[in-house]
Formats: C-alpha cells, structure tokens, sequence
C-alpha cells in the first residue's frame, strides 16, 4: 500500500508555554521549540505499522520553508521511506483551504492509496483533511483511532465520538483519514536515527512543479486570515495560594476539607 | 444577508442543547436573522427532531432518507450541497460529527471555513470577524473570514448560551423529494460502546486528577497515593490515556468520561475545554501547576503554582499526619 502522510513544524506545547510578544499582536516566537504535530507523529507511526503488516511505501509531505525539513528527516528516522518538501514563496499566507489544494496538486503526481493526516495542529483548525478529500473526490473520515486493512480496496476504522465509544465504518480506498492521537505507541527516535538520515537528499516541489496557479493559493487567496492573537479575561480567575509550601497546603487542605473533599 | 443554515444534531427524536446555541450564534451575525434548522435523519425520530424545533426556528427544513438514519457525513454533505441556495451561512456544532462534515463541505459549497469558532463579534465589510482559539486556548486569535461567496461556520459547543427565544411556531418543510438518492463509499456498521472499567469516576465525589504535567508513568503512584489519602478517586485528562498510562476509562472530557464531583483537583492540566467540558456540576476546582500562565488558572476556584512531583508527596503526607492524629 503506497500511504502518504501530510504533517506540520509546529512550536511544541509540551516544551513551551506560549506567550504573547510585547506588542501584543502575536505569539512571542523567539524561544520556541518546534517538532512535529503531535497528531501527524501518530498518523506516521499509524503508516508504518500498516506497511508493516501488508507491505508498501510510506512518504511524509509537508508544506513549508526549508526550517521544515526537520521533522521530514525526523520521521523518516522513524521509518518513513520518502520525505517531500513543498516549498514556495506563493505559498506563504495560505489559508487551510490554500494548504489542501497545495496538497491535492501534490497528491495527483503520485499514486497513493492511502492519505493521512492529524485531526489537527496547534494552531490549526481540523480541516485540511477533510478538505483535501473534498477536492479530490475520496471518502473522508476524522478522528480515527483504529485501522484495519481489509482488502487492497477497504479499510475498516473505527471513529472516536462522545464518551469514549467508537463508531465502526468500513471505507472504500484511495481515502483520506485524519488521525487522532493515541491510535497507537510512536515509537522512539533517537539522534542516531536521525543522523544517519541527514544526507538522504529530499525532493522540494514549488508551485511550477505542481501546476499551482499562484494566484489561487497564498495570503491573496486566503479567505480566512487570523488578525492578532490576545490573552483572553475569563471568569474570574483562580485565587492563588501564596506563602511557603506548609502554609499552601495547610490553607489548602482546610478548603478542601471545608467543601467535604477529605473522607 | 445571506440566508443562514443551523445543522440540527439530534438523538433518539431530541434535537441536541446545540441546536438553541446555533439559534444564538446566527443572531450574532445577523442580528435581524431567522435562521432555518437543516435536520437529516429518516422515520419517526426524524419527525419528532423537527417538532422539538418548532419552538426556536421559524423554518425547519426536514430531509429524511433511510440512509440517513445514521449521520454519515458523506451522504449529509451530499444532501446539503444539493438544497442550500449558493453563499448560504452554514452553522455546525463543532463535535466529531461536524469535525466529520464541514472541511468537505464548504470546499463544495466553495465557501470559507471557519472551525471551532467561540465568540462572533460581527461583520466588517465582506468580513466575519470570530474568535478562536489556539495552542490548546493558553491564547486566542482574532480571526477574519471573507464571507462573499457563503461561510461554513462551526461552532464550539457551550461556546454561545441560548438565551430567551422568542415563540417561533416553526413551521416544518419536507426537502426530500429535492434532495433525491444518496450514496456514500464509506458506510456505517456500528457504534462500540466504551468499557466500563474498575471504577466509575462519573460517580465519584472527590476526584484527584492528573494530565500532562505528571511526566512519565511511574509519576501516576504519587497521585494515586494522594487519591488513597484524602478517600478519592484517581482520573486523567486525554494526553495521559493516549500515553498508555492511566485506562480510557479514567479519562474525562468530552472524549472520554463526564463527571460531577463535590471537589475536583487538576494536577497538571492545561485547562483545554475538551477536558473542561467534561466537569459538570460547578465543583470546587483546585489548580495545580508549574505553569502560572496555564488556562486552568482562569478557571478554577484556588490556584496553587507548584511543581508537581515535590507538592503532592508533601500534600499526602500532611494528610496521613492528620489521619493518624484524630486516629489517636
């Protein structure tokens, strides 16, 4: 089976508490640790223990600048045979309609059966998948958290919907899937992995080479542009327990005892 | 202004609570607006969803089909791309059905995407002016979307509270015949229900809570130590179940267990609203966490910046200490 995984550099949440810069319009992005999205990393764990299981190829394509290869090598240290880096000037600013049909003209080069993604990124919004699909007339399902190969022609999935249960559907091949986390173990990569990956060449595609029409992706383009990002005033916030660490659970323990937390 | 659209999710014959918050959000950009309810389904459910409207839209188109008795979002979509007129708004809980339908969807109706979107601040221009949120809500982000040629919107639930909604004695529009036969290459077999587990957190009044901040899984011992002290029940968020370790069953938010305790105790959790969403009841919330900037902070009753893994220990043994004094 030929799978093709779209994934995204995005600053790493778990390593990084975002900010707002000075001025207050944007994230402060100067300290920031990227990797890969989370969800992507499992969609190509996902790739690759199918491919284990019925053979094939696994190819990880992103849409970005050079910074953006880093996760290419990464996941490719994982396991993944090919890594593809979409890259053109044109392309900043897309929106995430801009993104799926930079990736649909991507997808047409080739001949992949399968095409996965992660439900979401960070900052993104759940939808190139399920947009990617649309243009290129394949069945389209979110939120999986199972995958089985049915036939070179089916795939039974499962969905993750309300209160842990899952709906069961059978889906037809060529699809696009987006995958949640937790679908399986990613598996571990260390620096060595990563460097004997570090010479393998990786082809970079721009809109020429894809018959992107400039004018149809980019900022220009985009028909949803995100402003300024803020800091939100919600309720009325947490009182903070202060003094030293006998006195916070001191006080602490009277609360909670006082609101029948302790039995 | 363009006509506006609300997708009615419904169960069992019972349109869902977010069928009145649509009602809300479409007010928001049309403030003159009577929004028409879109409910699929097929039978008496079907009929019985459209009733259960007739109190908030003024207009509920109907389109039943056998196939659509379970919500496959192919076969929705097909639907919908078939009746609603060219740059209609489109309003869409933001669960997993509508994580399922919208993308697709406005890429056929060729009308902007907007996604999980939980505050409407008007229109500018061509423009909707929305807010979202991002990196798991520690900041939101003013968003613009160039409406012109129709929007898909969808919306946080809980985001928008229904407010009083005049008497509408809606009237109901059978759309069927229009919509024709469907066909879908992905087709539904059935819904598993979640396991149980050992024990039943959406019963428990003192929940000890863990999410990522607990680091690694011989972490958990130290919470469940703390959960054993005070008489409680050990549950999780999400990126500790997909870690492998603590069961689903333990998990809460939306994705995972909805629970009611007297006292709730987030120890190193975020604060995402998929977790949030889950904690019902209005318990008394203590935050704990390294991160003071963390959204849990804003919402929770008494906040404690700490880390983790030298507070708990400290925590339960002050507890044991009282335990064995009144023992005495």
């Amino acid at each position: 089976m030929e799978i093709l995984v779209c994934a995204r550099r995005v600053p790493d949440t778990s390593e990084n508490e975002i900010e707002l810069n000075p001025a207050g319009n944007d994230i402060e992005r100067d300290d920031l640790v990227y990797s890969i999205n989370e969800w992507d990393n499992y969609a190509v764990e996902e790739a690759l223990q199918i491919v284990a299981k019925v053979g094939g190829n696994v190819t990880v394509v992103t849409v970005g600048g050079e910074d953006d290869e880093e996760i290419l090598r990464r996941e490719m240290a994982m396991g993944a045979n090919h890594g593809v880096l979409i890259s053109d000037d044109a392309f900043s600013g897309s929106d995430g309609r801009g993104i799926a049909s930079i990736l649909a003209a991507y997808v047409k080069t080739g001949k992949y059966d399968l095409i996965l993604t992660g439900v979401q990124a960070e900052d993104g919004g759940a939808q190139v998948g399920g947009m990617l699909a649309a243009m290129l007339d394949y069945p389209f399902a979110s939120l999986v958290n199972s995958i089985e190969v049915r036939s070179d022609r089916k795939l039974k999935i499962s969905r993750e919907i309300e209160g842990g249960n899952k709906e069961i559907n059978e889906i037809d091949l060529p699809c696009v899937l987006s995958i949640q986390t937790g679908i399986n173990e990613p598996r571990y990569v260390g620096m060595r992995g990563i460097r004997q990956v570090a010479s393998v060449p990786i082809p970079t595609f721009g809109a020429a080479d894809l018959g992107v029409a400039a004018a149809a992706v980019g900022k220009g383009a985009a028909k949803v542009k995100r402003v300024d990002y803020f800091v939100p005033v919600q309720g009325k916030g947490a009182r903070i327990l202060k003094g030293s660490q006998e006195e916070i659970i001191d006080e602490l323990l009277e609360l909670v005892k006082a609101k029948g937390g302790l039995n | 202004m363009a006509r506006i659209f609300a997708y009615i999710v419904h169960k069992g014959g019972v349109a869902d609570d977010s069928a009145s918050e649509l009602a809300v959000a479409a007010r928001k950009i049309d403030p003159t607006a009577s929004p028409t309810a879109v409910v699929t389904g097929s039978g008496a459910e079907l009929d019985a969803a459209c009733n259960s409207l007739r109190a908030s839209y003024s207009e509920i188109w109907k389109i039943g089909n056998e196939v659509l008795a379970y919500p496959n979002a192919e076969l929705v979509r097909q639907a919908l791309v078939r009746i609603l007129p060219p740059g209609s708004f489109v309003l869409v809980p933001h669960e997993h059905f509508g994580i399922d339908l919208s993308p697709g969807l406005s890429i056929k109706l060729n009308s902007a995407f907007v996604s999980d979107v939980l505050e409407i601040e008007g229109m500018e221009g061509a423009c909707l002016k929305v807010v979202r949120q991002e990196f798991g809500g520690q900041v939101s982000a003013h968003v613009r979307c160039d409406i012109s040629t129709g929007a898909v919107i969808n919306i946080r639930p809980g985001a928008f509270k229904p407010g009083q909604n005049a008497p509408a004695n809606g009237v109901v529009s059978d759309k069927s015949a229009e919509v024709g036969a469907l066909a879908a290459q992905r087709r539904y077999l059935e819904t598993l229900v979640a396991e149980a587990g050992d024990v039943d957190i959406s019963k428990q009044p003192v929940l000890v809570s863990i999410g990522r901040g607990i680091q690694e899984k011989d972490n958990v011992a130290i919470a469940q130590e703390l959960a054993d002290s005070m008489g409680a029940a050990l549950s999780c968020s999400r990126p500790v179940v997909d870690a492998k370790w603590m069961p689903k069953s333990r998990q809460v938010g939306t994705s995972g267990k909805t629970v009611k305790p007297k006292v709730y105790l987030a120890c190193g959790i975020s604060g995402a609203f998929q977790h949030l969403a889950g904690i019902k009841g209005n318990p008394f919330l203590v935050a704990i966490n390294k991160n003071p900037k963390a959204p849990i902070f804003q919402v929770a009753d008494v906040g404690i910046v700490a880390d983790l893994l030298e507070f708990l220990p400290e925590l339960t043994n002050k507890i044991r200490e009282m335990h064995s004094v009144s023992a005495k």
